[in-house]
């Protein structure tokens, strides 16, 4: 598969009445770095799509994007039919009210326990009785495995357990779309089985979508039901995981097989090695 | 020229910061019925910020009170009027010392802690976590905060200056000799509400800035260490120097 090649008909900037999010043309710079270079991106609903690519490719950008956390400079942002765009703060929230997000390093609010972090969305968003917030949170910490922990603090939780309380916390308000950023760095092989399982098991047991951002081929290509590889600001490949494990392309080898030099190279860009040794400190 | 470019260049980046402040505070202001709302968040934050404040307060109350008695009673009695003391000190205590040293006192303890939680919930993802949860993080976490320290600092000068009369009475009338009828009659007859109400005046005006400062920069800091050490230490000293300029400010007018 060429670059590209499979990502042509998904990224023709025509969002189908299957896609729960369409990104088109975005353009996006900070600090005077060009991030993204015309990208168009197209999540179909009730799958686990994952956004892979090397590391500084603008992968978590590329989340707080569709969350409109951060603003693009060009391009347009559908989520759920509805454009990031137009929207005031208002709408804004009320679609974040159906979207869950599991942060890096799950974001827990260190002054709550484990139970109240899980309860914090219902108490702010609903007046529902004590008993029923009580149900509801026990219900989603049982499904992440963690019922027997919830009233530790977050600094009691290894980085394993405090995904799966952010886990929980992002399920329970019951969402459309749960976006995932780095769901695995960093953990274990135990707790990174148990990540895997659970991602899938909310995205099928509970009819969302998921989109998980990550670089971890393995786990991806055992997971996810479409993949989308980013490179140099744009879309490299796309496809299931098992067609980009196949693909012959160069930028998708060098990935997926984890090569230190390619079309993604080892050294950043700098002056002339040998130019600059010679040169005079200072020069 | 260039000294003047970089003098405008300088201005205009004060200017910009102010403008974002002001923006900062209507934003704040048009959160706060939401937020009043939940009032037990005030109440828990007019604990962190007042109570949590009480023992460095009144310790630093009754010695100022001393000092002040002690310097007091040596300057009176110069002029044979040390009975006068009583006066002088609730004078100084309640129009100016209490609300300027409570404000400088509660921007190291109340507004480092404030500037540093708020900062450190940045740097963590937690304010970030919130928006993505659709809740405003500027009204479940700042306008609490700002609130709570807004009503503590009145309090707090309060229990600053009573404090201090008593240091001040404490050395003037136990140690010194003089006449504790003296010190209390002369005290109530100079004393009028117009002084105690520029206390709490300088007081709540001092509660507004130093809170704001706090909550603006633990807001606005960098997602760092280094960014959250920044905003703590810029919230105690632009603290400290808004503190001075509008105590004279505030005196000038009110004089």
């Amino acid at each position: 598969m060429a670059p590209n090649a499979h990502a042509a008909p998904e990224a023709n900037g025509v969002a189908g009445s299957d896609d729960i999010v369409a990104v088109r043309d975005l353009h996006y710079a900070t600090s005077g770095r060009e991030i993204f270079k015309g990208l168009d991106i197209r999540i179909r609903r009730g799958l686990v799509t994952a956004i892979m690519g090397p590391s500084g490719t603008g992968k978590t950008t590329l989340l707080k994007l569709i969350t409109r956390q951060v603003e693009p400079d060009r391009g347009s942002i559908i989520v759920d039919g509805r454009d990031l765009g137009r929207l005031n703060r208002t709408q804004l929230y009320a679609l974040r009210q159906r979207m869950g997000m599991l942060f890096q390093n799950g974001a827990l609010l260190t002054d709550f326990d484990v139970f109240e972090n899980v309860a914090f969305p219902l108490r702010e968003h609903t007046d529902l009785p004590e008993s029923l917030i009580r149900h509801i949170v026990l219900t989603k910490l049982h499904a992440v495995g963690l019922r027997g922990a919830a009233t530790l603090m977050p600094a009691e939780l290894s980085g394993g357990m405090a995904r799966r309380v952010a886990l929980a916390r992002a399920i329970v308000m019951d969402p459309k779309i749960l976006i995932y950023d780095e769901p695995f760095a960093g953990l274990d092989p135990i707790s990174m089985g148990v990540i895997v399982r659970l991602v899938r098991q909310m995205n099928d047991a509970l009819g969302i979508t998921s989109i998980v951002v990550s670089h971890d081929v393995h786990e991806i290509s055992i997971l996810a039901d479409q993949t989308y590889l980013l490179s140099e600001g744009t879309v490299v490949a796309a496809g299931s995981p098992q067609e980009l494990r196949t693909s012959p392309a160069e930028v998708v080898r060098q990935f997926m097989d984890g090569l230190a030099d390619g079309p993604v190279p080892f050294h950043y860009p700098a002056p002339d090695y040998q130019a600059q040794l010679l040169a005079r400190e200072g020069s | 020229m260039t000294l003047l470019r970089e003098l405008w260049r300088a201005l205009r980046g004060m200017l910009e910061t102010l403008g974002a402040v002001v923006l900062f505070l209507v934003r704040m202001l048009a959160a706060t019925p939401a937020a009043l709302m939940r009032i037990g968040l005030v109440v828990q934050q007019v604990y962190n910020a007042g109570a949590l404040s009480l023992v460095i307060i009144m310790l630093c109350g009754l010695f100022v009170g001393m000092v002040l008695g002690l310097q007091g009673f040596d300057l009176l009695q110069r002029f044979g009027s040390e009975e006068s003391l009583g006066t002088a000190a609730a004078l100084g205590l309640l129009k100016e010392l209490g609300p300027v040293v409570t404000a400088l006192l509660f921007s190291g303890r109340a507004g480092t802690a404030l500037a540093s939680e708020i900062g450190l919930m940045r740097a963590t993802d937690q304010l970030s976590a919130m928006q993505m949860m659709a809740v405003d993080p500027v009204r479940r976490v700042c306008v609490p905060r700002f609130l709570g320290g807004v009503i503590a600092m009145p309090l707090l000068a309060a229990i600053f200056s009573g404090i201090g009369i008593f240091g001040a009475q404490l050395v003037g009338v136990r140690l010194m000799g003089v006449d504790a009828g003296q010190f209390w009659s002369q005290m109530r007859a100079s004393v009028e509400i117009d002084d105690v109400m520029e206390g709490v005046i300088k007081s709540c005006v001092f509660g507004v800035a130093c809170s704001l400062i706090a909550v603006y920069e633990g807001f606005n800091s960098q997602p760092t260490a280094e960014g959250v050490g920044r905003a703590t230490t810029r919230t105690v000293v632009i603290s400290a120097v808004v503190t001075l300029i509008l105590d004279y400010m505030l005196t000038a007018v009110m004089l």
